[in-house]
C-alpha cells in the first residue's frame, strides 16, 4: 500500500475520530453524558433491523448526490446546486408518476427514473452552459437555481399537482421503488430499490471516470483547462458534460426520495438536505466511489442514530456539529497530513481515483 | 401613488439592510484573497447571538437593546469567522470547503444552544425591543422626498449605507485598504514590500465576520423577531451574489444589495401593484434569482475577482 493511499484512508478516519471527540466535548461542556449520547445514537442506528434499513435508506440518495458533486469537482466545478437538481428530479418523477398511474410498472419506473435524471441533468446543464458560454460563476448560478426550483416546485405542488394541498397523494404502486423483500428484511423500514440504483451508479461512474476517454478528458479539464484545450479537447463541451452528469446523478437522488422514501412531493421550506449533505459525503470520501459509499453509510448512522438522542435527553443537533467538524478536519487535512509526517503534498483533491 | 412608493421604499430598505452589511463583509474577505462562502453561517450565528442577547437584556437597555445586540452579533461573527481564517490562512484548507463547513456548523450549533437555553425548544421567545420605524428629525419634513425616504423608515438600512460609504473609503483611499487589496491581488509582491500577508488576510476575514454577524443581527431584529432554524434562509448566499454582482466594490455591493432587497420585497408587495395583482405569486418569488442570473450573464465580465482569490498563500514559495 503506497504512502499516499495510506494517507487517503488515514485523513478521513482521523477526521471522523476528531469529529466524534469534539462532539463528546460539546456534550460534556453542555452538561450531557457523551457515553449516553453516543450509545443512544449507535443503538438508534444499528439496534434494530428497522434502523439499519433506515441507515441504508438515508445513504442511498446521498451516494448519488455525492457522486454528482465529485464528478463536477473533478472537472473543476463547485456544484453547490445539488439540492436544486435533486428537487428537480424529485418533482419531475413524481409528476410523471401522477400522470400515468396505470402504466405497467417496469415502464413507469423506467420513465420516472429517466425523466428525473434528465430533468436534474438539464437543470445543472444551465449552469454549465452559462459558465462555458459566458464565464458566469457556476457557484452563484447554481445557488440561484436552488431557490428558483424551490419556489417553482412549491407552486407546482400547490396549484398544479394538487388543488391547494401541501402534499401530493401517494404515488401508485406501479411507480414505487419500494420492494417488499427489502422491507421484510429490515422490519418494515423505508429501504427501497434506490440502494441498488446507488450501487450501480458507483460502478458506472467509476468506470466512466477511470476507464473511458470522456472521463479522462473531464479529469484533464479539471487539472488544467488550458493545457487540455491545447491538447485538442473541447473545454466548453466538457464543462457542460460534467455539469449534466452531476445534475443527472443528483436528479436520481431526488427520484429515490420521491418514489422510494416519501412516495410523494410536498411543499418545502428549503431545498432538500440531500444536496448539502451529499457535498459533505463527497468531501469526506475524497471523491472516491468506495469512499463515498462508506461515508454515506457513516452519515446514515449519524443522522438516523441522531434521531434517538433526544430519548437520552440530548438535542439531536449534536450530530450536525459532529458532521461539520468531521468535514472541517477533512478540509484542513494539511494539518493532519503534516502531523502524519508528510510535508507539502496535498492529499485531498477530491479526484476520482 | 405616494403611498405605494412609501411602502416600496421602506420595505426595500428593511430587506436590504442585512444584505448590505453581509455583502460588505464578503467584499473585505474576498479583497484579501479569501473566498467566503460561509457568510450564511456567519449570519446565522449573528442572528442567534443578537436574539438571545436582546431577549435577556431588553429590561436593562430598553430601546437601545437592538443596537447593542448588533455589536454582540458582530462579535460572535468575528469569533465564528476565526474558524474560517484559521482553516484557510494557516491550515491550507480549500476556501469553499471551509466555508461550507461554516454553513453546516452554524445552524446545528445555534439550534443546539437554543435548545439548551430555552428548555429544549428549537426556537427562541419573541423579542420585544426590535428595530421599529424611524423618522429623521429634520429631513422628514421635506415635502414628498421626506415622506418617501425619511419618514417611518429603517434606521439600520441608513447605517448600512453609511458603512458602505466608509468601506469604500477604507478600501480605496487608505493605506490599510491598499494593503488589503495588494494581498488579494499579488501576495508575493505584497510580502516582498514588507506587508504581513497573513495579518491582512486575517483582517479581511474577521471584518467579514463582524459585518456578517451584524447582518444576521439586523435581520432577526427587524424581520423575523425570533430565532429558529428558518430565520436565515439563503440571505448569506444572496449577499454573496450581491458582492459579486457589485464587482467586489463596496458601493457596487450596496447597489446590488438594494436591488435584491427590492426584488425580495416584491414577493411581499408585488400582489399590491395595480394591474399585476392577478399574477401568480411564484413569479414574484422566483424573480430575484432569475434576474440575478440574467444580470450576471449580461453585465459581469469574467475576470473581475481579485487575482489571488481562493489560493492559500504559503510564505516559503
Amino acid at each position: 500500500m503506497s504512502k499516499s493511499r495510506l494517507n487517503g484512508f488515514a485523513v478521513p478516519v482521523i477526521s471522523v475520530i476528531f469529529g466524534l471527540v469534539l462532539g463528546a466535548i460539546v456534550m460534556l461542556v453542555s452538561g450531557y453524558n457523551p457515553v449516553e449520547g453516543y450509545s443512544a445514537m449507535l443503538n438508534g442506528a444499528l439496534g434494530r433491523s428497522y434502523n439499519v434499513g433506515e441507515v441504508f435508506r438515508l445513504a442511498s440518495p446521498l451516494i448519488l448526490t455525492a457522486l454528482g458533486f465529485s464528478v463536477a469537482y473533478t472537472a473543476g466545478f463547485f456544484n453547490i446546486g445539488l439540492a436544486g437538481q435533486a428537487l428537480c428530479g424529485w418533482l419531475v418523477s413524481v409528476s410523471l408518476a401522477q400522470s400515468f398511474p396505470d402504466m405497467p410498472r417496469i415502464l413507469l419506473v423506467t420513465l420516472c427514473l429517466v425523466g428525473g435524471a434528465v430533468a436534474g441533468g438539464l437543470y445543472a446543464g444551465i449552469a454549465g452552459f452559462l459558465r462555458a458560454k459566458f464565464g458566469t460563476s457556476e457557484v452563484i448560478v447554481t445557488i440561484m437555481l436552488n431557490y428558483t426550483i424551490l419556489y417553482i416546485s412549491n407552486h407546482m405542488v400547490r396549484y398544479v399537482l394538487t388543488d391547494n394541498a401541501d402534499a401530493t397523494p401517494i404515488i401508485s404502486e406501479n411507480a414505487s421503488l419500494r420492494v417488499p423483500f427489502l422491507q421484510q428484511l429490515t422490519g418494515g423500514s423505508r429501504l427501497n430499490a434506490g440502494i441498488f440504483i446507488a450501487i450501480a451508479a458507483i460502478i458506472v461512474i467509476w468506470i466512466l471516470m477511470k476507464k473511458t476517454t470522456a472521463g479522462f478528458e473531464l479529469r484533464s479539464v479539471g487539472i488544467n483547462p488550458f493545457a487540455s484545450q491545447y491538447a485538442g479537447m473541447n473545454a466548453n463541451k466538457n464543462i457542460v458534460l460534467a455539469m449534466v452528469i452531476a445534475g443527472a446523478l443528483a436528479g436520481l437522488g431526488g427520484v429515490i426520495e420521491g418514489l422510494g422514501t416519501f412516495q410523494n412531493i410536498y411543499v418545502m421550506a428549503a431545498v432538500p438536505e440531500i444536496g448539502f449533505d451529499g457535498m459533505a459525503v463527497s468531501l469526506l470520501g475524497s471523491g472516491h466511489p468506495i469512499g463515498i459509499f462508506i461515508s454515506a453509510i457513516l452519515f446514515g448512522i449519524l443522522k438516523v442514530g441522531g434521531l434517538s438522542m433526544p430519548g437520552a435527553g440530548i438535542p439531536k443537533e449534536v450530530v450536525e456539529i459532529v458532521i461539520a467538524s468531521i468535514i472541517f478536519f477533512v478540509g484542513a487535512s494539511y494539518v493532519i497530513s503534516y502531523l502524519l509526517g508528510r510535508f507539502g503534498k496535498n492529499a485531498q483533491k477530491g479526484e476520482i481515483k | 401613488m405616494l403611498q405605494f412608493l412609501v411602502i416600496v421604499v421602506s420595505s426595500t430598505l428593511v430587506y436590504s439592510a442585512p444584505l448590505i452589511f453581509t455583502a460588505l463583509g464578503g467584499t473585505f474577505s474576498e479583497r484579501s484573497g479569501v473566498v467566503n462562502v460561509g457568510l450564511e453561517g456567519i449570519m446565522v450565528m449573528g442572528a442567534f447571538s443578537a436574539c438571545v442577547f436582546n431577549l435577556f437584556t431588553a429590561d436593562l437597555f430598553g430601546s437601545m437593546t437592538p443596537w447593542i445586540a448588533l455589536l454582540v452579533g458582530g462579535g460572535t461573527g468575528i469569533v465564528f469567522s476565526l474558524l474560517h481564517a484559521l482553516a484557510t490562512i494557516n491550515w491550507r484548507a480549500d476556501h469553499i470547503v471551509s466555508g461550507t463547513v461554516i454553513n453546516l456548523m452554524a445552524p446545528g450549533l445555534a439550534v443546539f444552544l437554543t435548545r439548551l437555553i430555552f428548555d429544549d425548544r428549537g426556537q427562541t421567545d419573541i423579542i420585544q425591543e426590535r428595530f421599529g420605524k424611524f423618522s429623521f428629525p429634520v429631513l422628514k419634513d421635506i415635502p414628498f422626498i421626506g415622506d418617501i425616504l425619511f419618514k417611518g423608515t429603517s434606521a439600520p438600512a441608513y447605517l448600512a449605507i453609511l458603512v458602505a460609504v466608509i468601506s469604500y473609503f477604507v478600501l480605496f483611499k487608505t493605506k490599510f485598504g491598499l494593503r488589503l487589496r495588494a494581498v488579494g491581488e499579488n501576495p508575493q509582491a505584497a510580502d516582498t514590500l514588507g506587508i504581513n500577508v497573513y495579518r491582512m488576510k486575517y483582517a479581511g476575514v474577521l471584518i467579514s465576520g463582524f459585518l456578517g454577524g451584524i447582518g444576521g443581527a439586523v435581520l432577526v431584529q427587524s424581520v423575523s423577531s425570533q430565532f429558529s432554524r428558518s430565520t436565515i434562509t439563503g440571505q448569506g448566499f444572496i449577499a454573496m451574489a450581491a458582492m459579486i454582482f457589485g464587482k467586489w466594490n463596496p458601493l457596487g455591493a450596496l447597489g446590488a444589495a438594494l436591488f435584491f432587497g427590492l426584488a425580495q420585497s416584491l414577493g411581499v408587495i408585488g400582489p399590491q401593484i395595480p394591474g399585476l395583482e392577478n399574477l401568480p405569486s411564484v413569479y414574484w418569488q422566483v424573480a430575484p434569482y432569475v434576474l440575478t442570473i440574467i444580470v450576471l450573464v449580461l453585465f459581469i465580465g469574467t475576470s473581475q475577482a481579485p487575482k489571488a482569490i481562493g489560493k492559500t498563500y504559503i510564505k516559503s514559495k
